[in-house]
């Protein structure tokens, strides 16, 4: 396509070609850009579809604009005016209602909502598309198991436009499990016609194909460079966009990122490291959007199951000689909540993540460890991973500089991306620091991952203990029925069982910032920490 | 000459062979494990698992092996897991970026460097001579990626002269359909004057960048050359004919001088292949080298050894080129293959 073409499919009438030239060139030009929004992230989608092998975080992005849930958030404002999704509020998508028993829970779809080529979605979509979330198997079937949605057999569509979830068992998190992105719905025709043998489910054709319904879908790509999406101009399961077109740039460099925002030439700006963000704060000519993530932790570590840190005053010790303060101002930048400093014997909250009692206190450090039998420290090996190393790298020097006062000799181990979570795997790293963040934010889905005897990869500490499993797993069971007094005795019990005993010490609540031009508006958080362009408007 | 060519082509079998063990072992023997990193955050043993199957990774070497030199053979490289589609694709689409831009950079770097060391050569110990021994050995002390993002700081962010470093096109251009790759080359041919000037003002801060790093070898080369042919006899017959300066340096000395410039350019062609890899990544260009980076940092062997592949088979071709202008520039050179 020539430029000339190209611009004429973006202005309003096809009659601007009989202007003179250059104004052709103008105005058309200025539509396109206001209609037009380019955003600039560091990283490429690998793949379209959520569904496939190894799908990363900007792959993420491209389903969820893309393909339609039955379900979505509802949007609220926080505190500091911000806009984020509604946990607790759940809107009609493509279904327009659904009814809750104890059992299960059927949905009414939208009559009139088509797939991109035209085709009515119906019940037989969508059971088709759970179908295969749950069989494909890796992340996808992995994240449906979280809300209790194991097997084929739970999905029945009823008739075209009825379809009901059966329960296994109750589990609060079904239904948010629900508005995932995995969830999604997709054009089972069309993708059947491009099924094999060898890959049934046509995850081959939804890698580079947009095969949904939703908002948007995927124009041109180019891999690793640029992606464009453009509006689905019949969606029906929402307002339509006010974005109509969206390019999608790859910017590896972050002071470029950071320059094509200050410039005005991007529109928005993903994924820039902390200290931009709060430089361009503090500027003040562009707009930055800040946003605690929800139900995630920075921490630091530490493998129960190896001499010294089996010793749970040792454990004390270390969260005595982390550098808290140090750590939010020099690596964060300010832009992360705190972990530490909850007043001493202050009440727990039912609220996950909350701080917890340790502070910087070398001297403390230095009683616990003599009280655990090392009085003149030890030596031993902090991992991280490289491919965070923005972050990881300042925040292990400065963990290693106060461990050593407390006398602990720390030598740095730095993991390359491709081989951390292999070493995870292993779980033989004596400390590391990491991060976890769950989607859906309920302080029982977080312990159930994290410190859970059942041992998932992130538990990250090997941690095992009977009576911490017991309290979870009825924090789980009270969730489910409703019961708040028992939910909120077990969810302080376990919360105050994994400050006391420490096996991972909680760091920071990190954020996830983007900078925006000031014109942009409809920005909201979501837990995917993707971006949503549904909402979205350039003024 | 085809007999030459040819038989040149064949000597360099071997060495691909050995390239393609060499890469294969080497991919292998890398300690990440691309089964782990693609099965996502939140991946069980079993899922991983699972993966390796998908991937072949589960079969012995020697089967992973046979199996990758099967494929080769019909022409497939393989898939590429971090962006999705076959590496036989992403390296046609991406080499042409890159060796637009190298090319450029490379030509840029010979029209600033052989002039200036043909007068540090005429004038040796001139301020011009000094100048120009601080500015190339500036040049190529400089980290590619440093001297890219100065630029980008002066002439995009403060001056606002250089177009958004984005890659090949600004946004709301499209680019040229494919006839070579070459987005000037394209352009010109579908004569679309628009297109060529924007790309061509994508290219000169990269294009630059790569020159001002690549001016050293070829302008000392130059010097040295130049120094070693002034001084030698038939230059002084000439000067002593009366033949003005122009002629003597020009037509007698320099074409004397260029044969070891070519061979540093062949050099400098290849290293200039590497330094394109940082240069790429800060003007987000869509070029072979980046893409060959970020393989590597998810161990994603395909691309890794496609590219590597693709490198080696240049080399081996730039090499011919090379032999074959020894002949056309001094006629007394006769390869031997």
């Amino acid at each position: 396509m020539k430029r000339r073409q190209f611009l004429k499919s973006l202005s309003a009438a096809g009659a601007a070609t009989a202007l003179p030239l250059p104004a052709v060139w103008s105005s058309a030009n200025a539509q396109a850009r206001n209609e037009t929004l380019l955003v600039v992230t560091e990283y490429a989608p690998n793949n379209f579809d959520i569904h496939g092998v190894g799908t990363n975080r900007p792959g993420y992005e491209v389903t969820w604009n893309c393909y339609d849930r039955l379900m979505t958030h509802g949007e609220k404002t926080l505190s500091d005016g911000t806009k984020s999704y509604d946990r607790d509020k759940f809107m009609p998508e493509l279904a327009e209602e659904w009814h809750l028993t104890p059992n299960n829970v059927t949905f009414k779809l939208r009559r009139d909502a088509k797939f991109h080529d035209g085709t009515p979605i119906t019940a037989k979509d969508v059971k088709w598309s759970f179908d295969r979330a749950v069989t494909v198997g890796g992340f996808p079937t992995f994240q449906m198991k979280a809300g209790s949605l194991e097997k084929p057999e739970q999905f029945v569509a009823i008739d075209d436009y009825t379809f009901r979830v059966d329960f296994i068992r109750p589990d609060k998190l079904t239904m948010p499990d629900l508005a995932v992105i995995v969830p999604g719905v997709y054009n089972s025709e069309l993708i059947k016609k491009h099924a094999t043998e060898k890959d049934p489910w046509g995850l081959e054709y939804t890698k580079v194909n947009t095969a949904g319904g939703g908002a948007y879908r995927v124009t041109r790509w180019q891999a690793g460079s640029e992606l464009v999406y453009e509006r689905f101009d019949d969606w029906k399961s929402g307002p339509l966009p006010k974005v109509k077109r969206v390019i999608w740039r790859t910017v590896p460099s972050a002071g470029n990122r950071r320059a094509l925002v200050e410039r005005g030439d991007a529109d928005i700006s993903f994924d820039l490291p902390n200290k931009d963000f709060a430089e361009l704060k503090a500027a003040g000519k562009i707009a930055v959007v800040t946003n605690l993530i929800g139900n995630g932790i920075g921490y630091i570590g530490m493998n129960v199951k190896k001499a010294p840190f089996d010793n749970v005053k040792v454990r004390q010790a270390v969260a005595y000689a982390i550098p808290y303060q140090k750590i939010m101002d020099a690596v964060l930048f300010g832009l992360a909540g705190p972990m530490d400093g909850a007043k001493p014997g202050s009440p727990l909250q039912t609220a996950w993540p909350q701080p917890h009692g340790y502070n910087t206190d070398i001297a403390k450090a230095k009683q616990l460890l003599a009280e655990a039998g090392y009085p003149n420290g030890f030596e031993t090996t902090l991992s991280f991973d490289l491919g965070f190393a923005v972050i990881n790298e300042p925040l292990c020097v400065l963990v290693q500089e106060s461990l050593a006062q407390a006398g602990i000799k720390v030598t740095i181990n730095k993991v390359p991306g491709a081989n951390w979570r292999g070493e995870l795997l292993k779980k033989d790293m004596p400390l590391i620091s990491n991060f976890f963040s769950g989607w859906l934010d309920y302080p029982e889905y977080f312990f159930f991952w994290c410190y859970h005897g059942q041992n998932a990869v992130f538990n990250t500490m090997s941690y095992q203990d009977k009576e911490m499993d017991a309290m979870i797993d009825a924090a789980r069971v009270a969730a489910a029925a409703n019961d708040t007094v028992a939910y909120d005795k077990n969810v302080q019990g376990f919360v105050k069982k994994s400050f006391d005993e420490v096996p991972r010490i909680p760091l920071f609540q990190p954020t996830l910032s983007v900078a925006m031009q000031k014109n942009i508006t409809g920005y909201r958080y979501w837990f995917h920490r993707q971006l949503d362009y549904r909402t979205i408007a350039k003024t | 000459m085809l007999h030459l060519i040819l038989k040149r082509s064949a000597l360099a079998i071997p060495s691909l062979i050995g390239v393609v063990i060499v890469t294969f072992l080497l991919t292998r023997a890398l300690p990440g494990d691309p089964a782990a990193y693609f099965a996502g955050p939140a991946a069980s043993k079993e899922a991983i698992e699972q993966i390796r199957v998908t991937l072949g990774l589960d079969q012995p070497l020697l089967v992973q092996f046979g199996r990758y030199i099967a494929d080769l053979a019909r022409g497939d490289l393989g898939n590429s897991l971090s962006t999705g589609l076959p590496v036989a694709t992403e390296i046609r689409t991406r080499l042409p970026a890159s060796a637009e831009l190298t090319l450029l950079g490379l030509l840029v770097s010979i029209l600033i460097a052989v002039p200036l060391g043909i007068f540090a050569a005429t004038n040796p110990g001139s301020i011009l001579d000094h100048t120009c021994r601080v500015l190339t050995t500036a040049g190529v002390s400089l980290p590619v990626f440093f001297t890219g993002l100065v630029l980008v700081y002066i002439f995009y962010y403060h001056l606002g002269i250089a177009p958004a470093p984005l890659g090949r096109l600004d946004i709301y251009f499209s680019p040229p359909s494919r006839i070579t790759g070459f987005f000037l080359i394209d352009s010109l041919i579908e004569r679309d004057v628009e297109v060529f000037l924007a790309s061509l003002k994508q290219l000169i801060l990269p294009a630059l960048t790569l020159a001002i790093f690549s001016l050293a070898p070829i302008a000392r080369m130059t010097r040295a050359s130049m120094l070693a042919v002034l001084g030698s006899e038939f230059v002084r017959t000439a000067k002593a004919s009366g033949l003005s300066p122009g002629t003597v340096i020009v037509t007698y000395a320099f074409r004397n001088a260029m044969l070891p410039v070519v061979t540093t350019l062949g050099m400098v062609f290849s290293f200039l292949l590497g330094a394109n890899v940082l240069v790429e990544k800060v003007f987000a260009w869509p070029g072979i080298g980046s893409f060959a980076v970020e393989a590597l940092i998810a161990s994603d062997f395909a691309p890794v050894q496609g590219f590597v592949l693709t490198m080696a088979v240049m080399y081996v071709i730039l090499n011919l080129l090379i032999d074959i202008l020894y002949g056309l520039i001094d006629p007394r050179v006769r390869i031997e293959a």
